[in-house]
């Protein structure tokens, strides 16, 4: 285990090589080649893969490359070079300089250099080939709910049954516990006139349940939060009751940051320009928006937003959970219904409790469900009165964070024209994760962000950043700009904050560095469907729509959790893994968020690890209704397409060499 | 098929439906039950067969709602739904509203205490919470920024996800060394910390005692919760004692729910403090838990910028959660809110706005390891700091006719509202204030001198003006910086008193 102080303002590079891990690791288990990174300064060159199919090209790639550094050394051109040539990576997005003067064909890095490249591509993986690239985009057509697989019932039953023991069990303990370890339970009593702070029922499930997996959560991490996350490591010798720093790191591949577009760096522009503005405007604001806090650099970013996401105008906020909390009380009230999906966000349901309007839940991303409770409220009215609602929001997400499905908002649209209620989209996942400009649902859907009243969204995720935006008509904006609490009493979004959000906004739109942000958005879409397609073929059940970069595995089992997820972290990645109360009782998942700073290679091991891990723990559950089809069957339905429908699903097991050989291709299509 | 042969297949259907009744475990009880009801009384057996398919049909039943509505033919909704006009999303802006947009000062470049505008004029800022001038701070920089390079902006993710990073472990661990308390927790907002720190203790049938003057935020930590409130009159130690001894006695009878007291340090819509001495003693008296918000006290009352809990020698752990802020005095960004390691470790699991949102950027939690690190260690700021606040002080709250000053000595934050005289002999009403204090700010900022005003605490749409509750007295708002001289703050101070004096006397 590689050993390393963990002191954040070392001037050295807190993050070594993954080869360097593999290496040292014992513990490691016997990797695939394309596992090891081999010499970065190669994969710089789109060498990542050893099982690239073009080779020559690559090296005719590489002379055309090492030409135009000749012929012009600034990094800005290189952009401009032929996108023909077939494999050249020239990831900008990385922040890299490219060796100023080279002067023979083939220059290896100084120590220095291979250093900063690694670090570089830590925090964003370059990319392997131009094949890996995609377009997030709806195809057109019915936009239909994702097949929802489901395991054979031997595992919903064991799921259940392993729910009641660990009940059982924790009820027994609580018996002989509250009896013999009565200072354990202490703080559960009644003591000396003061009622617990939490009740002993409501506590059950944390005491007994939660704490057994506790490790799995709030691991503590260090540096950037990029294509790898650095872990401090950490043990517990009492049950997961307190936990010892070890004082040793562990680098993980990231399958859990929500950094969707790879802003997560600590180089580049985005960092540049936050370096530069902490230099002329110090980290804070020091007021509320409303007082003094607005800066011209708000302004700014407000504009960006607005024309980014397509409407007149915008306004941004310090959290995104206030974003949420505060808007809606300045939009509905008493008298006002609000319909909300039922896996809204927390913020959702804080902010719409607040608001004091009635709330009416429909079933997720239920169509028919959300029109027959439309055509209830306006055919009867508020209760007891019967008069008619003063008006109707319904707020439904862009991208829910733990199913990985997208509202349907053609749908939404639709119902929103016959039905004319107010239409609030809750954009936090989607903004930057959808759409082939990346603007979000509208953006995916192709359809006109003004039939959208309000859409709100969070720069935590896509931007790297920090804070919330609500975008609207200008005259909605202004309105709330002078009755939104977290704009008269919040403290307002921070320079260093604002500029990493402008700066993004500049990448992805392609006013800063042309191409990056395309590369990156199309990375993004390429490495999501990549990753689904993979584990819907190695016969995983995934939930979520194709384009989402949000992949639930199910693993139902509770004790599939840990085990799930030491596995992963054992072969150095790290997950997510959530259970009841965040998701139903029976479908315990783990969540991999993907990025575009993934490349190719890292999902090729997040797919051999999920095959080994999948075979070691049983999760290969799925039927075939949800997709990836036999490798065989494949080749027949590529002729027939019509043929498979006739056909009895069969449960796909792709062998993982066989998934890793069709995997790029098949991505561009319909993912089945 | 001929009727022999259906016949034949009923016979054996029966039988092997008879056969497989007798092979269930338990049927020869039943039948012998039945057999034996039977002969002693048939209508018993019927009565019985009537109550048990009731059951049936109740159990089996759709559920019901109680309300009343009406039945209607699809028809009908259609045209209900055609004739349903909404209102639109939101209202129109009010002329002051619309004063209120266009008037609000956006700076260009970086806050201090002199600060351009964006109309191009550098002005001196006395309207932001750059009590110490760390804005300016090249030190608090030069970490920010090494924190940039290793951290990057933002942690990607929520704390329980990854989103945990060591500075943050770091920064938890400086504000309860700080404190005093065992241990901290730090959220990514100051302002939204309280109002997701109160409902993930204080449940439905827990009872709240607060004071009538707390800010929105508490308010709406409150209101959330769904705890029983019960409100004692602003800093009055009697009353409070008063709505005490009413609570236990009221619940003598009932079984213990969690009582919190709530209250702030520095008051943010009054400026004065809280007498904590005797609150602790009230609550112990009483056996209540007490909530602290000192967002607007902590970094600066006290010889360490301590908070309350300092100023006023009262141990750290006596005060069972102290909610602050590190956005303000601190100028960095977050709050915290500390206690003993059950009420910390509870948060981390139940309070909204911690679970289900991102961390804090790492940078701005170094800065504000950083700043509180600083306070400790050069108090002497904070001497400066009160010599600024007496000369400003000097120059407005005993030489003003017209408005008065309802801060406490130590606090930065100014608030001066109309002395009571005057509103009576100018019959002002709170929007007529409002709009007075609106000019003064507009006055003072055409003499080069930026102010900003108390800002009403928004009321939910539709709520009926009775309901509305308490609401702050219109006020100015002057935040003293030690970015001033002690001779420039009180030239802004003149400048302040004159524009006052100007525009209330002028006002009929």
């Amino acid at each position: 285990m590689p050993t390393r102080s963990i002191n954040p303002f070392a001037t050295t590079s807190p993050s070594s090589s993954p080869s360097l891990d593999a290496i040292n690791e014992k513990r490691e288990q016997p990797r695939r080649t394309s596992f090891t990174k081999g010499n970065k300064f190669t994969s710089l060159f789109g060498g990542g893969s050893p099982k690239s199919r073009d080779a020559a090209a690559l090296r005719d790639a590489l002379v055309a490359q090492q030409q135009a550094l000749l012929n012009s050394p600034s990094p800005q051109q290189l952009n401009l070079a032929p996108i023909s040539l077939p494999s050249i990576s020239l990831t900008t997005a990385t922040g890299e300089k490219m060796p100023a003067e080279p002067k023979t064909l083939f220059q290896p890095p100084s120590q220095e250099d291979a250093r900063r490249l690694a670090r570089a591509h830590a925090q964003f993986g370059p990319l392997g080939s131009q094949s890996h690239r995609c377009v997030s985009q709806f195809p057109g057509g019915e936009f239909a709910e994702p097949v929802e697989d489901e395991p054979p019932y031997y595992y919903l039953i064991t799921t259940y049954i392993s729910y009641l023991i660990l009940i059982v069990f924790g009820h027994v303990r609580d018996f002989f516990g509250k009896r013999f370890r009565r200072q354990h339970y202490s703080h559960l009593e009644e003591r000396d006139g003061y009622a617990p702070l939490n009740s002993d029922f409501d506590n059950f499930y944390t005491r007994r349940l939660k704490i057994r997996i506790n490790d799995c959560f709030s691991r503590p991490t260090t540096g950037v939060p990029g294509r790898f996350i650095t872990l401090l490591d950490r043990k517990s010798d009492d049950g997961n009751n307190t936990f010892k720093m070890l004082g040793t790191t562990t680098e993980t591949l990231n399958m859990s940051s929500y950094n969707y577009l790879g802003f997560a760096q600590s180089e580049g522009p985005c960092a540049d320009a936050a370096e530069a503005v902490i230099r002329k405007y110090g980290v804070t604001m020091a007021s509320p928006r409303s007082d003094v806090g607005t800066s011209d650099l708000s302004v700014e970013v407000e504009e960006l937003v607005a024309s980014f996401v397509g409407k007149p105008a915008s306004m941004v906020f310090s959290m995104g959970f206030v974003t949420n909390a505060t808007t809606f009380p300045t939009l509905v009230g008493k008298g006002c219904l609000m319909i909300s999906d039922e896996l809204n966000h927390s913020s959702i349901r804080f902010g719409s409790r607040l608001s004091g309007a009635m709330i009416e839940m429909f079933k997720h991303n239920d169509m028919r469900d959300l029109e027959r409770k439309l055509r209830e409220a306006i055919s009867q009215g508020q209760p007891r009165t019967h008069r008619p609602w003063k008006k109707i929001l319904v707020a439904v997400e862009g991208l829910y964070s733990m199913e990985g499905t997208m509202c349907n908002l053609p749908a939404l649209v639709e119902l929103k024209k016959k039905y004319k209620f107010n239409l609030y989209v809750d954009e936090a996942h989607s903004v930057g994760a959808l759409g082939p400009n990346g603007r979000g649902v509208c953006d995916y859907f192709g359809i006109d962000p003004s039939e959208v009243d309000i859409l709100m969204g969070t720069f935590t995720k896509s931007f790297g950043a920090n804070g919330g935006y609500i975008a609207a008509e200008k005259s909605i904006i202004d309105k709330l700009r002078v009755q939104n609490a977290g704009m008269l009493f919040a403290e307002s979004p921070t320079p260093p904050v604002l500029v990493q959000i402008a700066s993004a906004l500049r990448l992805i739109t392609g006013d800063l560095n042309p191409g990056q942000g395309e590369e990156r958005l199309q990375r993004l879409a390429f490495n999501s469907r990549y990753l689904r397609l993979g584990l819907k073929r190695l016969g995983f059940i995934v939930y979520g729509h194709d384009d989402s970069p949000i992949i639930p595995l199910l693993l139902y089992n509770p004790a599939k959790m840990p085990a799930f997820s030491h596995e992963m972290l054992k072969r150095k990645i790290s997950v997510v893994v959530v259970g009841y109360p965040a998701t139903p009782l029976v479908s315990s998942r783990a969540r991999f968020c993907v990025s575009a700073a993934h490349t190719k290679d890292d999902l090729d091991r997040m797919l051999a690890a999920c095959d080994e891990a999948g075979d070691l723990l049983q999760l290969k559950f799925s039927s075939g209704v949800a997709g990836g089809a036999e490798p065989e069957e494949f080749s027949l339905e590529e002729k027939d397409s019509g043929l498979r429908e006739r056909k009895a699903v069969k449960p796909p097991r792709w062998r993982l060499e066989d998934v890793l050989k069709r995997g790029v291709e098949d991505v561009q299509g319909v993912l089945c | 098929m001929d009727f022999n042969g259906a016949q034949g297949t009923v016979v054996r259907l029966f039988n092997d439906a008879n056969a497989q009744f007798h092979k269930m475990p338990g049927s020869a009880i039943i039948l012998r039950y039945i057999k034996s009801s039977y002969q002693d009384d048939p209508v018993r057996s019927a009565i019985e067969l009537f109550l048990f398919l009731f059951a049936v049909r109740y159990l089996l039943a759709p559920t019901y709602s109680t309300q009343k509505k009406v039945a209607l033919t699809e028809e009908e909704i259609d045209e209900l739904v055609d004739d349903w006009t909404p209102e639109p999303l939101v209202a129109a802006q009010t002329p002051f509203e619309e004063l209120e947009n266009e008037k609000r000062p956006v700076i260009v470049g970086p806050t201090g205490p002199k600060s351009k505008l964006s109309n191009g004029r550098t002005v001196t800022n006395l309207a932001s919470y750059n009590f110490y001038n760390f804005v300016a701070n090249e030190t608090l920089k030069e970490k920010a920024i090494q924190t940039l390079r290793t951290y990057g902006v933002g942690p990607c993710g929520p704390p329980g996800f990854y989103g945990t990073q060591d500075v943050h472990i770091k920064t938890e661990a400086d504000v309860a060394a700080a404190l005093g308390t065992p241990a901290c927790i730090i959220y990514a907002q100051s302002f939204s910390t309280i109002s997701s720190v109160i409902p993930s203790f204080s449940k439905r049938g827990d009872i709240i005692v607060a004071d009538k003057a707390v800010n929105f935020s508490v308010r709406k930590g409150i209101q959330i919760s769904r705890s029983t409130v019960r409100w004692y009159e602003h800093n009055d130690m009697e009353d409070l004692e008063r709505v005490l001894q009413k609570v236990v006695k009221e619940q003598a009878k009932k079984p213990l729910t969690r009582r919190f007291i709530i209250t702030e340090g520095l008051f943010e819509n009054i400026g004065d403090v809280v007498d904590l001495p005797k609150l602790v003693e009230l609550k112990l008296r009483y056996k209540f838990r007490l909530i602290l918000d000192e967002t607007w006290s902590y970094g600066v009352l006290g010889r360490t910028g301590g908070g309350v809990t300092e100023a006023q020698n009262v141990d750290g752990t006596e005060v069972d959660m102290i909610i602050g802020s590190l956005s303000g005095p601190l100028c960095a960004a977050g709050g915290f809110c500390a206690g003993n390691e059950e009420v910390v470790e509870h948060q981390r699991i139940s309070s909204a706005s911690y679970t289900y949102s991102a961390a804090l950027p790492a940078l701005l939690s170094t800065t504000a390891s950083e700043t509180i690190a600083m306070l400790q260690e050069q108090p002497e700021i904070m001497a400066t700091l009160r010599e600024n606040i007496k000369s400003m002080r000097a120059q407005l709250d005993p030489r003003s006719d017209w408005v008065k000053c309802t801060s406490v000595a130590d606090n930065p934050i100014m608030l001066l509202v109309l002395k009571p005289e005057v509103v009576v002999s100018k019959n002002l009403s709170l929007h007529d204030q409002h709009q007075l204090f609106q000019d003064v700010m507009d006055e003072c900022l055409a003499n080069g001198v930026m102010i900003t005003r108390l800002k009403s605490m928004p009321t939910g749409l539709g709520v009926h003006p009775r309901d509305q509750g308490w609401q702050p007295t219109p006020a100015l708002k002057v935040c003293v910086t030690t970015g001033l001289t002690k001779k420039e703050t009180e030239k802004a101070g003149i400048v302040i008193r004159h524009a006052i004096t100007k525009i209330v006397s002028r006002r009929r």
